[in-house]
């Protein structure tokens, strides 16, 4: 079987500084896999490149046997593909509701409905306070919206950049959580983090991204217990 | 007493118009970032849009069904007017400096401006009148004629036809941007463009539709001001539509209802100063003054305009 997304030689550039540097990566169904590096790797490239919302200067991507390298951002989430990006980007003068409800924007069913209560469900503190906009949310609050959001299109593909960033440990714990039971909910994700121990523990696949290049890759357990791995990300010496 | 109620009919009308202009600015603002400086133009191409299918299909015929349609001629020219200004001026222009998309506006301006004066009565197959000078515009029954007497106080019918434009358009407005889907995806592009399209809103056609939206009430006003002035002209967009941007700024450029508010408030000051400041500076050749005197003081204590911009928020 083929992988669900494959992206093959992907380089893409800002003006002149190249940012991704020729990368190929695959991800299969019912994986997590995750991308992890340091500052300015180059992940979220990567990630808003696979969305449209930035175009390679070569390489392909492919999503479930369909060339999705030229397709535009806003036709990419009706094929499966949903993207939480960096820095959560809820629309902060819209209700939790209205946010998610846009996350089933490309939706034409009728079960929109049925998933706003699975996502009640996945958090609960979304339901509470479906009213207030969600500007006014903290942190770990955005973070579950924004997730709830992405799952609101119903995705094969779940892509989440950096969900821990800036949480308490607690909540940072709490979003991981998630990661797995939307993971055993049936949902492949493509898991960006620079929380490496957290995201390598539950990673089946994981790629060590520097200054726009695959420097390492291998299994969570494989590169949670590589030295260099240990040295860079994980704070040992 | 009276003097003051009458200002305040006076102050609401021009403010009405004002209003129904300057959402246009304001929504493709809050979209693009972008003023529209041939806005103004599209109030004027409603009018004559109006004018045009009067002569067409009801000349001489001005009984009050006839109206419905005038106005759906005027919303005819100034949305396909809108659209292609858009399609064929601003998007090749979406990544250009700040710039180019302005004096690219000045251009268009000028542009329809110029097609009016000198073609308008040489539209091949209708027999339309020069526009070189005021056009007569028709003045339909029930909309104008003899004016209601309130005690001393003197209420234009078009004063009122004016005024319920203003509410019937930001009802359906709000109905519009808060309770349809595409309304929602305005939303949600005037707020966060990229993390939009993440949601499978397609931005271009949002664009499109902040641009319909805005030609669709500036052609509103450009048949109620028809009504009112009894006569229009190529030129009747430039001055209409400058008060109209400040009126959007004041209110807080981006925020729909801040048009609204800014647009009533800039016609309220406008007829209260003619009215109350006396001795030279009084009287109208004075009111510009004092609009603009305004529109500066709110911008030096409250930059964000009386109800805040909604300009987009990025990460
Ligand atoms: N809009 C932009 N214009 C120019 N350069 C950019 C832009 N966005 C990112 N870059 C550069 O591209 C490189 C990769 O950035 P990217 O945001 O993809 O890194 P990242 O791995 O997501 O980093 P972080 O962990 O800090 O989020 C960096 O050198 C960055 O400075
Ligand atoms: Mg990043």
């Amino acid at each position: 079987m083929s992988p669900m997304l494959e992206v093959k030689d992907l380089e893409v550039a800002y003006g002149k500084i190249r940012a991704v540097k020729g990368i190929s990566f695959d991800v299969n169904e019912g994986e997590v896999v995750t991308l992890i590096g340091t500052n300015g790797a180059g992940k979220t490239t990567t990630l808003r490149t696979i969305s449209g919302l930035l175009r390679p200067s070569s390489g392909s991507i492919r999503f479930k046997d369909q060339d999705i390298t030229t397709v535009p951002a806003h036709d990419i989430v009706q094929l499966g593909l949903a993207h939480s990006p960096e820095g959560r980007r809820i629309f902060p003068r819209l209700s939790v509701q209205e946010n998610l409800l846009l996350g089933a924007f490309a939706r034409k069913d009728k079960e929109v409905t049925n998933d706003l209560q699975a996502a009640y469900a996945l958090f609960p503190i979304l339901e509470e306070r479906r009213n207030q906009p969600a500007g006014t949310f903290s942190g770990g609050e955005q973070q579950m919206l924004a997730m709830g959001r992405a799952m609101m299109s119903r995705p094969q593909l779940l892509m989440l950049d950096e969900p821990s960033m800036g949480l308490s440990p607690l909540m940072m714990k709490r979003i991981m959580t998630t990661v797995t039971t939307l993971q055993q909910q049936g949902t492949t994700i493509l898991l960006v983090e620079q929380n490496a121990q957290a995201a390598l523990k539950r990673a089946t696949k994981g790629y060590v991204l520097e200054v726009g290049s695959i420097v390492l890759s291998g299994t969570g357990a494989e590169l949670l217990s590589s030295d260099d791995v240990r040295k860079a990300y994980l704070g040992e010496s | 007493m009276d003097a003051f109620a009458q200002q305040l009919v006076n102050g609401l009308t021009l403010g009405s118009l004002y209003a129904l202009i300057a959402v246009g600015y304001t929504v493709v603002y809050g979209i693009v970032q972008l003023i529209n400086f041939a806005h103004g133009e599209i109030f004027m191409i409603g009018a004559f849009g109006a004018l045009s299918t009067w002569l067409i299909f009801f000349d001489g015929n001005l009984a009050l069904w006839v109206l419905p349609l005038m106005i759906l001629g005027a919303v005819i020219a100034s949305v396909t007017t809108a659209v292609l200004m858009e399609r064929i001026a601003y998007r090749p222009l979406r990544h250009a400096p700040r710039l180019a998309p302005l004096i690219t506006a000045i251009g268009i301006s000028i542009f329809l401006q110029e097609a009016v004066r000198l073609f308008y009565d040489e539209v091949p197959f209708f027999d339309f009148p020069d526009a070189k000078q005021r056009v007569p515009f028709p003045q339909i029954e029930v909309v104008t004629g003899p004016a209601f007497q309130l005690g001393n106080v003197t209420i234009q019918r078009s004063a009122l036809f004016t005024i319920g434009c203003l509410v019937m358009c930001s009802a359906g407005l709000w109905y519009f941007v808060n309770r349809t889907r595409t309304g929602k995806g305005m939303q949600a592009v005037s707020q966060d463009p990229d993390t939009a399209r993440l949601m499978g809103i397609n931005v271009d056609r949002i664009i499109v539709v902040a641009f319909a939206v805005g030609a669709t009430l500036a052609a509103v006003a450009g048949v109620a001001q028809g009504l009112q002035v009894t006569n229009i002209n190529f030129r009747m967009g430039f001055l209409a539509g400058l008060k109209a941007f400040t009126a959007a700024v004041l209110g807080g450029i981006g925020n729909v209802w801040g048009a609204v508010v800014g647009g009533l408030t800039l016609g309220l000051v406008e007829a209260m100063a003619v009215q109350f400041i006396p001795g030279t500076f009084g009287g109208s050749p004075w009111k510009d003054v004092w609009a603009f005197a305004l529109l500066i003081i709110v911008l030096v204590f409250r930059p964000q305009g009386i109800l805040g911009a909604k300009v987009v928020d990025r990460a």
